[in-house]
């Protein structure tokens, strides 16, 4: 019995994983590269050496804490598919922190440095799930427009305000020694770090009255309400922790890879973050293979255009097909019954 | 649907106030910027309709962005490979019409929760334009038709009617869509299949048929959206350039209650705040970092949304999967 | 004469129950057929399948002799069927003549002739005498109103065979008088009549033929001159019927429950509740009869806290009830067993186990601070479930995966193991199979019996009469009369539940 609900549980984002593989196949084939070229270099870059593996768990990082974030809220019963802009504002907040703060040791700076990103991340969740929770706002249409908002932010602080000095390139100067993330055997420890958050992450759902009252509340409001579970403020927390978790997510960016700020950054991690959650069925354990996959992916896509002339363009293409075949008809009866019970097109009224 | 709001007409008089005096200040420059209003508008306008068509029939559409990011490629490409801006054009409509047909498949036919058909659609759309994207073409764009006679006249002469074809047609599509809707049996049938779809059902109105048609026709109408922006407003296609307009469309949608002529005058109001900063800009009266500016439709879309919060009706039936067999 | 309707050999199973098996039944024209059986027969699937909403796996459906393609809701209308729905397919935010004409509209060339629709509709209203305003929104109408609209709507076209389901339901005695004699007017004219109901009293008074539905197969076809209300029950339970529950005498203590004047809105901002007031004593069962539509649902949400009180008392035990915290209100000792057991009462997709502690869970021993009690849950359940006969392969099956019977039992189970000194127990056997109901209405005395105040709000008159000690009849939002149960003759309550006088 257990053995069938894992195979049928995990067969299904397999699947779509390969499907979406063979339609990129074909799709590379018709713009005269060769595929199998193409894959072999983007994986052994992503996996096949120790310096490819240490990138590939760099960019898995941040995926795993967007994964996570989307996930809270698909549990919740919330679509928060703004997770960039609450990591991009994290990653700012603690660059920020990690250069403008000064004369700290470096347990107390950069704890503190991250803490920021948790902090700028959570407050832009938390505007979303107040503009749900009081004005009945649907969150897809506000985070995205934070995104916008954000973005535009970001950029002109580390342009004009916090500009690094003699510079023309809009980016923050670069953090303290006490503010960066240290390495673990060269791999970055970050990754870890998002792995435990992970498990954290479950057990609360498993096992927790906080996981329980979320659950709920993402499976049917009004029994949540009777059985005397605070809707709003479940809505409140699901998006704060996930903004503060993708917020997270930015500043191990900022501190452990990239030394700073910059606005271009990130352009693809956004909705990465939606197909992560999505492959991993909700769960919060399932987003760490997805995450691992197109940090892979994503971290080798440049060397594939080196070695077989294919555009790296071609990682979104073919992760918007995984979203596609993942979410594909007998499967989206499979997400309504168990792990995503929530209804997310509540439509406008609330 | 049931009132003109006071408040509504009010505001409006107040704009014509308003622009009456600064017409009399600098004609030039008034017209020009209320003409501008409008044709930043209309796009807006176009999209809001995709949402109506698709929420009054009860489907939520959250892809109206992706929708119009692929049509404009669509158009764009088309229109640089034969040198036709008119094919571009029906080219878009017609990927935008495919746009439609695959969030009706995906949430009708395959029960896919409606939010995140729609934003599979985005994904993809994002996914297929960047990857098959090629810098440096250029395209033939659409010219500007001015009416004999009414484009003489001054001021409204500028505004109305010396415009590209697709503003003319746009124009006229959301008006027709506002007399089809409240006063022909499609209308009827299209806003019963989205409040109360077992009604409609049991009358012998075809909810599954009905939903395609509209979501497939809305798709359409994001066509030419979508060929207006890259064919005639900015007149290139560039990576995200359509910047957000498909999600301010169902801002809009909402702030207008779900209303042709709502969602339109919203759209209007939009362009005309959009225009005005412009102009501001331009003249070096107010000096604001681009940044900001840029910022304002999105702020201006949750304010927007903020207000009409706790106070619009949507469909009653939209977002949830209409099932016949229940025992 | 040949029959206008002729179902053959019907079959159709829904996912885990057969609702349908092997049903023959005909309809000649000028006839009134009653399709007669309890909740959950089968009486409804099989009228949807001639109506073309369900596709039955098997069998013919013939309609003046022609075949009816599964699934085709205009196949049956286009031959002249009409039906009436039990849940109204009416468009609340339109208005009364929009609804009638909706699917076949008058047009002047491709607009609607709005005018010629309002002729029609008052034209309408006049041939059946059923009065009804065209230019009204139907949200707006009282429920028995709404049911004229759904009537015309059927009857619009000529209809040669006309399907009610379960029309009786929200009618007062006088209005259901008014239909049976509407029904008897058209079989007069010709029309062929099929009427489902649960009601025996409407069957003997109207039915030519009756066919009786139970567990999905036809358990008997008589008519009122063969048989009697006994005789039709027999056949619907298929067993003797003891038609009142056996129960003790009651003896009741302090007022538990006091409410004074209460006075609540309706979701439109309408006063459903006026001035209502009412007390249950500790060991006893108050029913509050009335036909469905007078406040008693916004009675029940404004004492559970689910509905704001806008002005008036609520007392249990002598301390005020919290405004709006329907946990807090549980939490006094008051259970509740909700109206909508989908909405408030269960979450379908979680195990019966965490749903029988779904208003509980942060409590001891299903948890400890912040940490869920699993071993405690599992002990709970297991025990509930043995003491409350709910049928299930295991207590982490899925609640959604039961049946509407077993579901109400979770409910119960949950609501009646706890500390109670209130039951409030609304409409807690619709929908539920007759084993079921006789279980829920020997647990409801058995909370009497251990000295809980217990209020019943049921739209059954019948099964007030048998487990009220009391019965309070609510008219306009109050209550007009408090009977004790010896004195509550079926035809007096029934004037009252009618707003008559005694």
């Amino acid at each position: 019995m257990a053995g069938k609900k894992f195979s049928r549980t995990w067969l299904t984002p397999v699947v779509a994983v390969l499907v979406a593989f063979a339609i990129g196949a074909i799709l590379i084939y018709l713009q005269g590269a060769d595929p199998l070229k193409a894959y072999q270099s983007l994986f052994s870059n992503a996996f096949g050496s120790w310096s490819g593996l240490a990138k590939t768990l760099g960019k898995a990082t941040p995926l795993v804490l967007s994964g996570l974030a989307v996930t809270i809220g698909l549990r919740a019963g919330l679509f928060n598919i703004g997770v960039q802009g609450q990591l991009i504002m994290g990653a700012f907040a603690a660059a920020w922190a990690g250069y403008f703060i000064q004369g700290l040791p470096i347990y107390v700076h950069l704890p503190l440095a991250l803490l920021f990103g948790v902090a700028f991340g959570a407050g832009i969740g938390l505007i979303a799930g107040a503009l749900k929770a009081y004005r009945g706002i649907h969150e897809v249409i506000t985070t995205i427009m934070l995104n916008s908002i954000i973005l535009a932010l970001v950029d002109y602080l580390a342009g004009h305000v916090f500009q690094e000095p003699g510079q023309i390139l809009a980016r923050t100067p670069h953090v303290l020694p006490s503010a960066t993330i240290p390495k673990i055997f060269s791999l970055p420890s970050g990754f870890f770090f998002a792995i435990l958050l992970a498990y954290l992450v479950w057990w609360v759902f498993q096992r927790t009255t906080s996981g329980f009252r979320l659950e709920t509340v993402g499976r049917n409001k009004n029994a949540a309400w009777y059985a005397g579970i605070s809707v709003k403020r479940s809505v409140l927390i699901a998006m704060a922790v996930g903004g503060g978790i993708a917020g997270l997510g930015g500043g191990i960016e900022s501190l452990g890879v990239i030394g700073r700020f910059e606005p271009t950054f990130n352009t693809g991690l956004g909705f990465d973050g939606i197909t992560i959650a999505l492959l991993g069925r909700a769960n919060p354990l399932g987003v760490i293979p997805g995450a691992i996959l197109i940090g892979g992916m994503r971290g080798a896509a440049a060397s594939m255009q080196f070695d077989a002339g294919v555009a790296p363009e071609i990682v979104d293409l073919i992760l918007a097909l995984v979203l596609f075949c993942v979410t594909a008809p007998f499967l989206a009866k499979w997400l309504k019954s168990t792990e995503v019970g929530a209804k997310i097109s509540s439509g406008w009224g609330n | 649907m049931k009132k003109f709001l006071s408040f509504k007409w009010s505001l409006t008089l107040l704009l014509i106030v308003i622009t009456g005096y600064f017409y009399s200040k600098d004609g030039v420059i008034t017209s020009s910027v209320i003409s501008t209003a409008l044709i930043f508008g209309l796009p807006l306008a176009l999209a809001a309709m995709v949402g109506i068509m698709c929420e009054r029939t009860g489907i939520v559409n959250i892809g109206i962005e992706g929708t119009l990011l692929f049509s404009a490629f669509v158009g764009f490409f088309t229109a640089s490979a034969t040198d036709s801006d008119f094919y571009g054009v029906i080219a878009a409509v017609l990927a935008g019409t495919a746009s439609g047909v695959m969030l009706a498949f995906m949430s009708i036919s395959w029960k896919m929760d409606q939010i995140i058909a729609g934003t599979i659609i985005n994904i993809l759309a994002t996914g297929l334009t960047s990857f098959l994207y090629k810098q440096g073409h250029t395209a033939p764009t659409t010219s500007q038709i001015d009416i004999p006679l009414l484009s003489r006249i001054p001021f409204f002469g500028q505004v109305l009617f010396m415009h590209g074809p697709i503003v003319y047609i746009g124009l006229i599509l959301i008006f027709v869509l506002y007399i089809a809707l409240f006063h022909t049996s499609w209308g009827l049938r299209s806003r019963a299949v989205g409040e109360h779809p077992g009604s409609a059902d049991t009358a012998g109105v075809s909810v599954f048929k009905l939903r395609y048609l509209n979501v497939s026709l809305a798709g359409a109408v994001g066509g030419l959206a979508g060929a207006y922006l890259s064919l005639e407003l900015v007149g290139s296609w560039d990576r995200g350039f359509t910047a957000g307009k498909g999600f301010t469309a169902l801002a809009l949608m909402i702030f207008g209650r779900w209303n042709p002529m709502g969602a339109l005058a919203a759209a209007m109001f939009f362009g005309l705040t959009q225009a005005v900063t412009n102009q501001l800009m331009f003249s070096q009266i107010v000096k604001i970092p681009d940044q900001f500016v840029n910022m304002l439709p999105y702020i201006l879309t949750i304010v927007v949304l903020a207000i009409s919060a706790g106070k619009v009706r949507p469909p009653a039936a939209e977002g949830q999967q209409y099932e016949k067999e229940q025992a | 004469m040949s029959a206008l309707l002729d179902i053959t050999n019907v079959t159709k199973t829904f996912p885990g129950v057969v609702a349908n098996e092997n049903i023959s039944i005909s309809v000649a024209a000028g006839e009134i057929v009653a399709l007669l059986g309890e909740n959950g027969a089968g009486k409804s699937t099989l009228v949807k399948s001639v109506f073309g909403m369900v596709r039955p796996d098997s069998g013919e459906i013939r309609i003046k002799g022609e075949l009816i393609t599964p699934g085709d809701t205009s196949g049956a209308i286009a031959r002249g069927v009409g039906m009436v729905h039990q849940h109204f397919q009416l468009v609340p935010v339109m208005t009364v003549t929009e609804n009638i004409i909706l699917g076949d509209e008058p047009k002047r060339g491709i607009f609607l002739n709005m005018k010629a629709a309002r002729a029609e509709v008052l034209a309408l209203s006049e041939k059946y005498g059923l009065e009804v305003d065209p230019d009204a929104f139907v949200e707006d109408l009282p429920v028995g109103t709404q049911q004229r609209i759904e009537i015309l709507k059927a009857l619009r076209k000529d209809v040669d065979l006309l399907i009610l389901d379960e029309p009786t339901a929200v009618l007062t005695p006088q209005e259901t008088d008014d239909l049976l004699q509407v029904m008897r007017n058209l079989a007069t004219s010709g029309v062929g009549v099929l009427f489902i109901t649960h009601k025996l009293r409407e069957v003997m008074a109207v039915a030519d033929r009756v066919v009786v539905l139970r567990n999905g197969r036809v358990a008997g076809s008589t008519s009122p001159k063969e048989t009697d209300e006994e005789g039709l029950a027999q056949l619907m339970v298929g067993r003797n019927v003891v038609l009142q529950v056996e129960k003790g005498e009651a003896k009741p203590e302090a007022a538990t429950l006091v409410i004074t004047n209460l006075h609540v809105n309706d979701d439109r901002k309408h006063l459903a509740v006026n001035g209502l007031n009412l007390e249950v004593c500790a060991g006893e069962i108050v029913g509050v009869a009335g036909v469905e539509g007078n406040g008693q649902r916004e009675l029940v949400e404004a004492i559970c806290g689910m509905r704001p009180r806008m002005s008036g008392e609520v007392l249990v035990s002598g301390e005020a009830t919290p405004d709006m915290h329907p946990h807090k209100v549980h939490s006094m000792g008051v259970s509740h067993i909700p109206e909508d057991r989908e909405k408030h009462g269960l979450v379908s997709s979680y195990s019966i186990e965490d749903n029988l502690v779904l208003n509980q869970f942060d409590r001891d021993p299903f948890a400890k601070g912040w940490i869920r009690n699993i071993g405690a849950l599992e002990e709970n359940a297991t025990r509930l479930v043995e003491e409350f006969d709910i049928r299930t392969p295991s207590i982490k099956t899925t609640a959604g995966a039961l049946s509407g019977g077993n579901k109400q039992k979770v409910v119960v189970a949950r609501e009646l193991s706890q500390d109670t000194r209130v039951v409030v127990a609304a409409q807690p056997t619709r929908g539920v199979d007759v084993g079921s109901i006789e279980f829920i209405h020997n647990q409801l005395i058995a909370a009497r019996d251990a000295g809980a105040a217990v209020l019943l709000v049921s739209a059954e008159l019948d099964e007030i009469l048998s487990l009220a000690d009391r019965v309070a009849v609510m008219f306009g939002g109050k209550i007009v009369a408090i009977l004790d149960a010896k004195e509550a003759e079926r035809g007096l309550v029934g004037r009252l539940m009618a707003g008559l006088s005694a």
